[in-house]
């Protein structure tokens, strides 16, 4: 087998496939593996994740890839952290009590805000398609995952908690649910993550992964 | 309010494509996948498939062609028919699906539905149910696609699924279903007026228009469409934009 362009971590969590379909769609030789070697030794590894964050920590710990993943980021590879793969990229998450996160990005994960800005009670989860913004701290995705994209385009999220960065320049988009807004995609140097799911998001998510692909 | 969802859903018998009328008289359209990838690029929010024989045969047989479809479709996918066990949803899950309708087993068994959405969580347990009119304001839940009646009272049915764990239901009625006379709008209304979580109607567009009473009024979260796509009589994308026409936020699909 030829040397993969982009390893994703296969931790025992979530839906693997379409993730490894995406990034296929985008040209890549891809391996989807728990293996650590071939993880430190890829020149990109995609860290993917559905769920609850502490089973999603307490799996890959288990498998012994906490360390690797901080490795990864040490080293300059390029990360990404999809849906509970980004959140897990924080410092610790308040759902179901405070668990500790990889702590990569500076900041924590708590719920996705239940009331609107109207006041009005609001359905969590956050499922659907929504459209990403740019936020204060980055005013233009130029240089980013999100280059190719228009603002205003629609992706698809299905999420209960949300990261919340502490440097605004960490924040490269938002979505607004019911007035509010939700982090949903962050990045700090080599690391980066998506709430949403590129692998669903059609056109545009394929537009992020293949920039992924071009770190 | 939410982006409505433009749903295509796919009816599946053996390796076919099909298309009935009240969930019956089933007609081979095609293969599946050229009609899936076709809804795909023309920009379809998700897709649903159905295999409509499988609870007579105790058996899915959606794998495979999920499997295949995964490798051209990136948008959300709901696989239903047949479906018994968590087992059996771990399994379709596996091949690239994102959601499990389950209808007949959870009938049969409804523990099957808590089971499934603490498995998978509940954004994953799509309650599909099959209506049948029986009397004013009054419907029964059918399985087996529409062909064995079960006494149920729909809007019992749906309360207690969701209080199970259904997080979505595919509300499909079998009276519109392949009649292209319009969605049957008073019992999306009832459903949709029951329960919190989304409610995905089914059954009866004849024309994009159909939508329109099926939002603003049924308060549909999602529409779901086949016949119309099936034969052509439309695109996904004249449907958006008739969607847009009357003030109905949908996905900005050009925005690309």
């Amino acid at each position: 087998m030829s040397t993969p362009e982009v390893v994703v971590i296969d931790y025992g969590v979530g839906n693997l496939l379409s993730v490894r379909r995406g990034l296929e769609r985008c040209g890549a030789n891809v391996a989807v593996t728990s293996n650590r070697d071939v993880i430190l030794s890829a020149p990109r590894v995609v860290l993917p994740g559905v769920g609850a964050f502490a089973d999603g920590m307490a799996e890959l710990s288990r498998h012994g890839l906490d360390d690797v993943v901080r490795e990864v980021a040490a080293k300059k590879t390029p990360l990404l952290g999809i849906c509970l793969g980004m959140q897990m990229l924080l410092d610790e998450s308040e759902e179901y009590g405070i668990t500790a996160g990889l702590g990569l990005i500076a900041g924590r994960v708590v719920s996705v805000p239940a009331i609107s800005s109207e006041g009005q009670p609001q359905k969590v989860p956050h499922i659907g398609w929504n459209s990403l913004q740019p936020t204060a701290g980055c005013k233009h995705w130029k240089g980013t995952l999100l280059q190719e994209v228009r603002p205003g385009a629609a992706v698809y999220f299905v999420h209960s908690f949300m990261a919340s960065p502490v440097d605004p320049r960490h924040r490269l988009a938002d979505c607004l649910y019911g007035g509010m807004p939700i982090s949903a995609a962050i990045g700090r140097d080599n690391v980066f993550g998506c709430q949403f799911h590129p692998e669903k998001s059609g056109a545009v998510g394929l537009k992020i992964l293949q920039r992924f692909l071009a770190q | 309010m939410r982006k409505i969802r433009l749903i295509a859903r796919l009816d599946i018998k053996g390796p076919n494509l099909i298309k009935g009328v009240h969930l019956e008289g089933l007609r081979v359209i095609g293969p599946p996948n050229e009609h899936a990838l076709r809804y795909y690029q023309q920009g379809a929010d998700e897709l649903i498939y159905m295999d409509c024989v499988a609870s007579l045969y105790g058996r899915n047989n959606l794998g495979d062609i999920v499997q295949s479809a995964a490798k051209d479709v990136f948008v959300p996918m709901t696989v239903g028919g047949g479906i018994r066990s968590v087992a059996d949803a771990t399994q379709l899950l596996r091949c690239g699906a994102d959601k499990v309708a389950v209808n007949t087993a959870a009938v049969a068994n409804p523990k099957l539905i808590g089971d499934i959405a603490r498995r998978f969580g509940s954004q994953c347990m799509v309650l599909s149910i099959e209506a049948k009119q029986v009397g004013p304001d009054r419907w029964e839940v059918y399985t087996d696609n529409g062909r064995e009646r079960t006494g149920l009272n729909v809007i019992e049915w749906v309360r207690k699924g969701v209080s199970l764990g259904a997080g979505e239901i595919l509300l499909t009625s079998v009276d519109k279903e392949g009649t292209r006379k319009g969605y049957d709008v008073a019992l999306i209304k009832a459903v949709t007026r029951e329960v919190s979580v989304p409610v995905i109607a089914s059954g009866g567009m004849g024309k994009p228009e159909d939508l329109i009473d099926a939002v603003l009024q049924g308060e549909a979260d999602a529409v779901a469409m086949a016949d119309i796509l099936h034969y052509r009589r439309a695109t996904v994308g004249d449907i958006r934009n008739v969607a847009r026409g009357a003030g109905i936020d949908v996905r900005d699909y050009e925005h690309a």
